[in-house]
């Protein structure tokens, strides 16, 4: 029986296709370099299911955007980077591609170069190069909502917002516990620049990878006696930093994570240790907002959902691939008022990111409200000032303990754009103006 | 059994022993460039170039001279580090001289961890490699100075030209490796069957003999670290410059030296035929089996769990073969050969 209905299942599908195809439907495609397999499944599953949920609700409920039937096939990584590459070489063949979203930054960076002789936007939400966020040299890059700097900016103003203002972390002792690879050092500079900048004193201290061991670290920390402790962690680090904090005696609700460091699989093996512990997010987590209900009322209940396992659905990953598909399917929409309701091309799409503007009002219209604040993408600004909240573990699930807060762009661009000009210098390439923002590749 | 082969095919020796290699290089040079898909290119034959280079390298070392060693991946990086320092600190400096230079480098790396073959062997050696694999990785990411301080330490590769013409390109790019690999591998070939090539198998075969007809053994045991590790830094440089375009120290880590140890135990040890065997096997064979899995199954299961039931197939086929054969693809080819040509005769 459930052979036979596959098999239904499979002719109707493929009559669809034909038939898709005989009256050349309008369709944008979304090629998926997803992992579901490999030390960082729960991360890949949780981002690509939201994904894949939010522009299967798109089509269910809207039909497409504006009659564009969205589409994607995923290829697995196993958040390798030669895999990623195959996807690559092995989707970019099929016609009417959006975007690529990879959230894997060695993938992200294998495919710089591919992807701008491609002309194709890639989308590095929350991660990525953070130089990439310098829209002049990096025309086809997007870091959107937050870049590794603005993040570091992001967790020291909510330290001194709790502590009642930024001139009142004069004084005060901050340590940041940082993995022990290029990710974890990259944001050793910018933590010195605002110890320096407020006054505080800093100290950083490395984890070798993989981090399951840090007993050593942690008695470092109980003798430095500090106010915070801000965790740069990754995978097995964060739940054994969380353990090892509460042996050594140190309270968790004066440890902040980070972007990597923030979601249900950092705490939960961590066990009652991590009550308290507050970490980064650009998204809420949750599933009250009206676009995760009606995601499980559309999506799920029609049973199209993605994820296996239903308690997953407005977790951390799950919700920051929710944000991720309203950030693509905005773009397009965007890009389509200017090109036309039909299917667009890389450089058409890539348009559309660089007008991506959704207003707090916007992002209520989407059923986004209070699940991500606000993105003000430029084709000079290619992070779009993304909000940053911050949320509380109470050991079932996290809580928002604090308002949207902004990052000190101004203070980082000066340092983004001294990076991404030696990088164009490096690379021959030359500096973008509005104007060439404004010339767009369309067949 | 060599000295048989040798007997039967004696009064066309030397048609066979050309004629293979010529038509491959052939198809190298005029039908891949002409016909090729970028796939094929970017994601399949860049792929296999730079492991099929470094697994030779490796074959010299651990098949011909017999010293296990599991810094493959680290050698790998030196060379792509290197390259990439070399190409950004001297101005001027042509793509071929920054390879040669990288290789050095390598081979640089190579002998000092090479030391303590003189005194260790087998599985202790190996353990003793694993020493480079742990420290270059380490080197690299500690001193920003590598990466020329970007603050993620991940280096993307410069834009390839030789004598003003761009390899940037697919196709330029493929050119370039595959010259590479050609000249190396011959550069192999010649060397195997010289004096030198004579005693690398002496010491692999038996130390205290080798040692007793006169071979140099430490002179020989350094040579084969020296070689081997040059070669293996200009595969990683081809690996970092032509196919992935980007490197990051992580990239380089314990599973690539693995991946190319079973690439030479798959394909044959002692075989240059076996390293490339073995590299379209570890290369190719997965992917096959991917879209086939795909094609078959995609409607039913999701691709994590195609993913996981290849890796199984991958596995089962792997130990099957080496049951079958435990001298590898190389030996298996061999059998196939005879056997066609007994039935022929």
């Amino acid at each position: 029986m459930t052979f036979f209905s596959h098999l239904r299942k499979a002719a109707i599908a493929t009559a669809f296709v034909l038939g898709a195809t005989a009256v050349h439907a309008d369709e944008q495609y979304f090629p998926l370099q997803s992992y579901r397999v490999g030390p960082y499944a729960a991360g890949g599953t949780g981002f690509f299911g939201g994904f894949i949920d939010y522009l299967n609700l798109i089509n269910i409920r809207d039909g497409g955007v504006n009659g564009v039937k969205l589409t994607w096939s995923e290829g697995e990584t196993q958040y390798e980077v030669e895999k990623g590459v195959e996807v690559y070489e092995r989707l970019k063949s099929n016609p009417g591609i959006a975007a690529w979203n990879p959230l894997s930054v060695g993938i992200a960076y294998a495919m710089i170069d591919r992807i701008t002789d491609d002309k194709v936007p890639l989308i590095t939400i929350n991660h990525g190069r953070t130089d990439t966020t310098d829209g002049r040299v990096f025309p086809y890059v997007f870091p959107l909502l937050l870049n590794p700097y603005s993040e570091t900016s992001g967790i020291v103003n909510y330290i001194a917002s709790k502590e009642g203002g930024l001139d009142k972390l004069k004084g005060k002792k901050i340590v940041v516990l940082y993995h022990g690879s290029p990710y974890g050092k990259e944001t050793i500079p910018i933590y010195e620049l605002l110890a320096q900048k407020y006054g505080f004193e800093l100290s950083q201290i490395e984890v070798p990878h993989p981090g399951n061991e840090q007993q050593a670290q942690w008695l470092t920390i109980r003798r430095e006696h500090p106010d915070y402790v801000v965790l740069r962690g990754w995978g097995v680090m964060n739940p054994v930093a969380l353990k090892t904090a509460q042996k050594t005696g140190f309270p968790a609700d004066h440890i902040v994570g980070n972007v990597w460091s923030n979601s249900e699989e950092d705490v939960i093996p961590a066990g009652d240790a991590a009550k308290g512990y507050t970490a980064i997010t650009t998204q809420a987590s949750g599933e009250q907002y009206p676009v995760v209900q009606e995601i499980v009322k559309t999506v799920y209940g029609a049973g199209k959902g993605n994820l296996e396992d239903k308690s997953r659905i407005g977790s951390v990953y799950h919700n920051l691939g929710i944000v991720n598909g309203i950030l693509n399917v905005e773009a397009v929409r965007i890009a389509q008022a200017k090109f036309g309701n039909r299917t667009l091309t890389g450089d058409e799409v890539r348009w559309g990111f660089e007008h991506l503007k959704l207003d707090p009002a916007r992002v209520e219209a989407l059923g986004a409200k209070d699940l991500f604040h606000s993105i003000n993408v430029s084709w000079y600004n290619h992070e779009g000032d993304g909000y940053v909240t911050f949320q509380q573990w109470d050991g079932k699930k996290w809580n928002v303990v604090s308002d949207w807060i902004a990052p000190d762009w101004k203070l980082l661009r000066p340092i983004i754009e001294k990076s991404s000009e030696a990088y164009a210098k490096e690379k021959g390439i030359k500096i973008r103006t509005a104007e060439d923002a404004e010339a767009v590749v369309s067949n | 059994m060599a000295v048989q082969a040798l007997d039967a095919g004696r009064p066309s020796i030397d048609w066979q022993k050309w004629a293979l290699p010529a038509a491959l290089i052939a198809v190298a040079y005029c039908l891949i460039p002409a016909y090729a898909s970028s796939y094929l290119v970017e994601a399949i034959l860049l792929p296999f170039l730079a492991l099929s280079l470094a697994a030779v390298g490796l074959n010299l070392l651990t098949g011909y001279c017999g010293q296990l060693s599991l810094g493959s991946s680290a050698f790998m990086a030196v060379g792509a580090f290197a390259a990439y320092n070399f190409n950004l600190r001297v101005e001027g400096l042509p793509l071929a001289a920054t390879m040669i230079l990288a290789g050095i480098s390598a081979a640089g790396i190579g002998v000092v961890f090479g030391l303590p073959s003189l005194r260790l062997r087998g599985f202790y050696l190996a353990v003793s490699t694993l020493a480079a694999q742990f420290f270059v990785q380490w080197a690299l990411t500690k001193f920003g100075w590598f990466s020329n301080d970007n603050p993620s330490g991940v280096i993307s590769a410069p834009h390839l030209v030789i004598a003003g013409f761009s390899f940037d390109g697919a196709t330029g790019r493929y050119l370039l490796s595959v010259t590479t690999v050609i000249l190396l591998t011959a550069l192999v070939w010649r060397l195997v069957n010289s004096a030198t090539g004579r005693n690398f198998i002496a010491v692999r075969d038996n130390e205290t003999a080798a040692r007793v007809i006169g071979v140099p053994v430490l002179r020989t045991k350094l040579l084969a670290f020296a070689i081997s590790s040059f070669i293996i830094g200009v595969a990683g440089v081809l690996w970092a410059f032509t196919y992935l375009r980007t490197v990051e120290p992580a990239g380089f880590n314990l599973d690539r030296s693995f991946q190319i140890l079973f690439i030479i135990i798959i394909g044959g040890l002692a075989s240059i035929r076996g390293a490339f065997l073995g590299a379209a096997f570890i290369v190719v064979f997965p992917l096959a089996l991917s879209r086939l899995g795909a094609a078959l199954f995609g409607w039913l299961f999701d691709s994590g769990v195609l993913d996981m039931s290849q890796r199984i197939v991958l596995g089962a086929l792997i130990i099957i073969f080496l049951i079958a054969e435990p001298n590898g693809l190389s030996a298996l080819l061999d059998r196939l050969k005879r056997r066609i040509g007994s039935r022929s005769s």
